[in-house]
């Protein structure tokens, strides 16, 4: 049980300095999705709330399995199109040379 | 096997998560970025069906249609202007399903370990304060809730009270964790928690408590991790927690406040009065004047503030500056970290007026610049540009990074009064010499002056 905790303290960790590396290099103009995005990315809870709402324990489980079904995929589904539509309405310069 | 299979999965969903941040680090590449983060997700999902646990497939589906339906339509119908209100929703409803499903993990475990419990109250704890925060904060956004800060002291006393219950409701779930009471408890002080917190935030400081409910809905997404022992929760959540404390940490930076300042209140000093500072006279400007004095110029710097927000002129700004552009005038936006209700708000706001994101620059790029424009044209923005934080030692502002306007040549400011800014400070530039004021609506000033330089 402690072994399983400390692996995972230990991806956990590993993690936090991960994100730190790679989002020290998100430049300022796409800090809101950057918010939106990784808000998107925390609806990774919907794992969790399929097993509760899926596994057959308990009316109280399923229903509060239910409702965490419904708001993680609200902010999953949402995050990641709403992202996409602002990220789309970054353009760069008309007329200047580079992929799209 | 399958269980070999299933965290394989989700350590490809992870690796696909880290590159959808990388994708970030330039527009060009971000829009790839974010398909890869979706495509993890979807992958993460698909496999966790595999699970044996799993027999109920109907309440997933019922719950999985109802959410992607809500999630389509506030996506697809949301004004580009409300985002920090459904970037606060979006936050709140993670937090909120941790919280559930850490319940829901505690109910279901016939004999809770110590780790599960402890998990749980973790993620419960952070989890409902996050959901209520978030809610409050997306009331005061969307203007449900008057945006004025309240006062402190009763924030203070409740704030003690309330921690002292989630802590009895905690200590009692980890002695006695089969009686789901205590996890009600939890979380309902935790709920509470999170009004009081929140309650008192005004204006300026929503991108710090915006961030800061970012990074939380994050957290608690690594605490179910805990509970479930599940690494791809333990790592999204982490990532998303990096990612929030950062923005947290350098909107309180582009602000001079520390995080406890914001969140506890921390009482502005004298905000410095009025009358002290001989009233000097204010240069009222009209349009036609500005759009005289711009299309003179050899070189404009935009700098745009939450009043560009409020009065969406953010389209208007962008035909001013095309307009100008095609004068030959040289225009450029300057961008304070803190300027609007959340990080980047400016910026989003800028992109769908379809401004290139080349045009945009960031406080320590632009302050150099300044020195060199014909004009700063500062559109509904005030204390990221007031000169006492650099200069005036007992201003509750002082030592606040700004943007040099005053070093430009000539200064426009659109404002609709001289009311001074959130942090309640007045304001030299507006008197200054070299400072012409054009009083008004920020979209009717902007329209008429495009007008005026039209004819």
């Amino acid at each position: 049980m402690i072994s399983a905790f400390v692996f995972a303290l230990t991806v956990f960790v590993l993690a936090l300095l991960l994100g730190h590396e790679v989002i020290t290099k998100v430049p300022p103009t796409l800090h809101t999705p950057l918010m939106s995005g990784s808000n998107a990315i925390s609806g990774i809870t919907l794992v969790g709330a399929v097993l509760a709402a899926g596994s057959d324990h308990s009316a109280l489980a399923t229903g509060l399995g239910f409702i965490a079904v419904v708001f993680a995929t609200t902010n999953v589904v949402g995050g990641f199109l709403v992202t996409h539509r602002m990220l789309a309405k970054f353009r760069r310069k008309p007329g200047e040379p580079g992929k799209s | 096997m399958t269980a070999a299979l299933i965290d394989l999965a989700y350590l490809a969903a992870a690796v696909l998560f880290v590159l959808a941040l990388k994708g970030l680090s330039h527009p060009r590449k971000a829009v790839r970025g974010n398909l890869l983060g979706s495509l993890g997700m979807l992958i993460a999902v698909a496999v966790t069906l595999l699970d044996r646990r799993i027999v109920r497939f109907d309440i997933i589906a019922a719950g999985v249609l109802l959410g992607t339906s809500f999630g389509l339509v506030l996506a697809t119908k949301i004004r580009m202007t409300a985002m920090p209100q459904l970037v606060a929703l979006f936050n709140g409803l993670g937090g909120g399903a941790s919280a559930l499903v850490a319940g829901s993990a505690l109910l279901a475990a016939a004999t809770p370990q110590l780790l599960l419990t402890t998990s749980s109250v973790v993620s419960g704890l952070i989890g409902a304060v996050t959901f209520s925060g978030s809610f409050v904060a997306m009331a005061k956004l969307q203007g449900w809730l008057r945006a004025r800060g309240a006062p402190r002291l009763w924030q203070r006393g409740f704030l003690v009270i309330l921690l002292v219950a989630a802590a009895l409701a905690a200590t009692h779930l980890v002695r006695e964790p089969t009686e789901i009471i205590g996890y009600g408890a939890l979380t309902s002080a935790a709920l509470l928690l999170g009004l009081v917190l929140v309650l008192p935030i005004g204006g300026a400081d929503m991108p710090v408590m915006i961030a800061l409910l970012n990074a939380c809905s994050g957290l608690a997404a690594a605490a179910t991790g805990f509970v479930l022992m599940n690494q791809a929760l333990v790592i999204s959540g982490s990532l998303v927690g990096a990612s929030g404390f950062i923005l947290t940490r350098i909107m309180c930076r582009a602000m001079n406040r520390t995080l406890a300042e914001v969140v506890f209140g921390h009482v502005h000093g004298d905000a410095g009065d009025p009358d002290q500072e001989p009233s000097k006279p204010v240069k009222s400007v009209s349009p036609e004047e500005v759009a005289m004095l711009l299309e003179a110029s050899r070189r404009v710097i935009i700098v745009p503030g939450y009043g560009m927000a409020v009065a969406q002129a953010q389209h208007a700004t962008a035909e001013l500056a095309r307009n100008l552009q095609a004068h030959g005038v040289r225009v450029d936006y300057a961008i304070h970290p803190v300027a609007g209700r959340m990080p980047g708000h400016m910026n989003v706001l800028l992109a769908e007026a379809d401004v290139p994101y080349e045009e945009l620059y960031d406080l320590e790029a632009i302050n150099p610049e300044l020195v060199e424009a014909d004009v700063a044209l500062v559109i509904g923005a005030n204390d990221v540009v007031n000169p006492r934080a650099r200069t005036d030692r007992d201003c509750p502002i002082y030592g606040m990074p700004i943007l040099n306007v005053d070093r430009a040549r000539t200064v426009v400011v659109l404002k609709r009064s001289m009311a001074p800014g959130f942090s309640g400070v007045s304001n030299p530039l507006f008197t200054a010499e070299n400072t012409m004021m054009l009083f008004g609506d920020a979209k009717q000033s902007v329209v008429a002056i495009v007008r005026a330089l039209q004819y």
